[in-house]
């Protein structure tokens, strides 16, 4: 009796971590985007493409905190879709995180005042129907990876 | 312009580049089925002496300076969905390089994509 019980507890489980982690990978990726470009305004331009120009430049990028601020982010989008990835279907997670083109232009209007024109905010829904549709289709379409080489070679080890 | 082409162009081929590199790096390592730790070790081990991991790395590098460039000279919200045009860099390059079948569904998303990466293009006029 009390085994639909527990696993109706498990499926509610793993659909908050599932909702959570989604939540994480649409936010983190557009705001290390946006912290990126945020970092990158006002960077001198390379003008001779001189290797000590591209170093002086290369300094700049490196001492600025937003873009370590962005590289954090990307990072933890990075981690998190990873994450996701051990348990949710790829086609899921790869349609929802399709939705990061939304927020991206989101935040770029908060956090750095872009104004998006109509024109644009339609090229991004139409984007976003489009990942929609790729990820509708099946993720595996060749035949069946042969199981971990890891393993041969543990096996081999011993 | 030329300059946001020629950025675009390397953020688009160099990321999907690596990422097909990765892919294939990958694919022969094999596939994961154990998460411990010890295991997830081994195969990072495994992967990185796969010639095709560091020609993604390199790749996947030259397109994050890229993006860089390109977010000194553009809106973010302009760069972030014209990369999108990956999806179809990336369908041509799993079809070419890694034989995947790409079905005419898939093909129908990477036009929708497409369309709308090119209405983001000309929205910044």
């Amino acid at each position: 009796m009390r085994e639909p019980a527990r696993q109706m507890k498990g499926v509610t489980a793993l659909h908050l971590k599932t909702y959570v982690a989604l939540a994480a990978i649409i936010t983190f990726a557009p705001l290390g985007n946006v912290l990126l470009s945020k970092g990158m305004k006002g960077m001198p331009s390379a003008m001779h493409w001189q290797p000590r120009e591209l170093l002086s430049i290369l300094g700049h990028i490196l001492s600025s905190p937003y873009i370590w601020l962005g590289i954090a982010a990307q990072l933890a989008f990075f981690v998190t879709y990873m994450v996701v990835l051990s348990w949710a279907d790829y086609s899921y997670v790869q349609a929802t995180s399709a939705f990061s083109y939304a927020v991206v232009a989101v935040l770029g209007y908060v956090i750095l005042g872009e104004i998006v024109n109509p024109l644009r905010a339609a090229g991004i829904a139409v984007i976003c129907v489009g990942v929609l549709v790729v990820a509708r289709t099946s993720p595996r379409t060749t035949g069946l990876v042969q199981p971990s080489a890891i393993t041969t070679t543990a096996e081999r080890a011993d | 312009m030329i300059r946001e082409v020629l950025l675009l162009f390397m953020v688009i081929f160099a990321g999907t580049g690596g990422e097909l590199c990765i892919s294939r790096a990958m694919k022969s390592a094999g596939e994961v089925i154990d998460f411990r730790p010890v295991s997830l070790v081994r195969f990072v081990w495994l992967a990185i002496r796969v010639r095709w991991t560091w020609i993604g790395i390199g790749l996947m590098a030259m397109a994050f300076f890229s993006l860089l460039g390109m977010l000194s000279i553009e809106q973010v919200s302009f760069v972030v969905p014209v990369t999108a045009l990956s999806y179809a860099a990336g369908a041509l390059g799993a079809a070419v390089f890694l034989r995947e079948h790409v079905s005419a569904q898939r093909w129908l998303g990477v036009l929708i994509v497409c369309v709308g990466v090119t209405m983001v293009w000309f929205s910044k006029r």
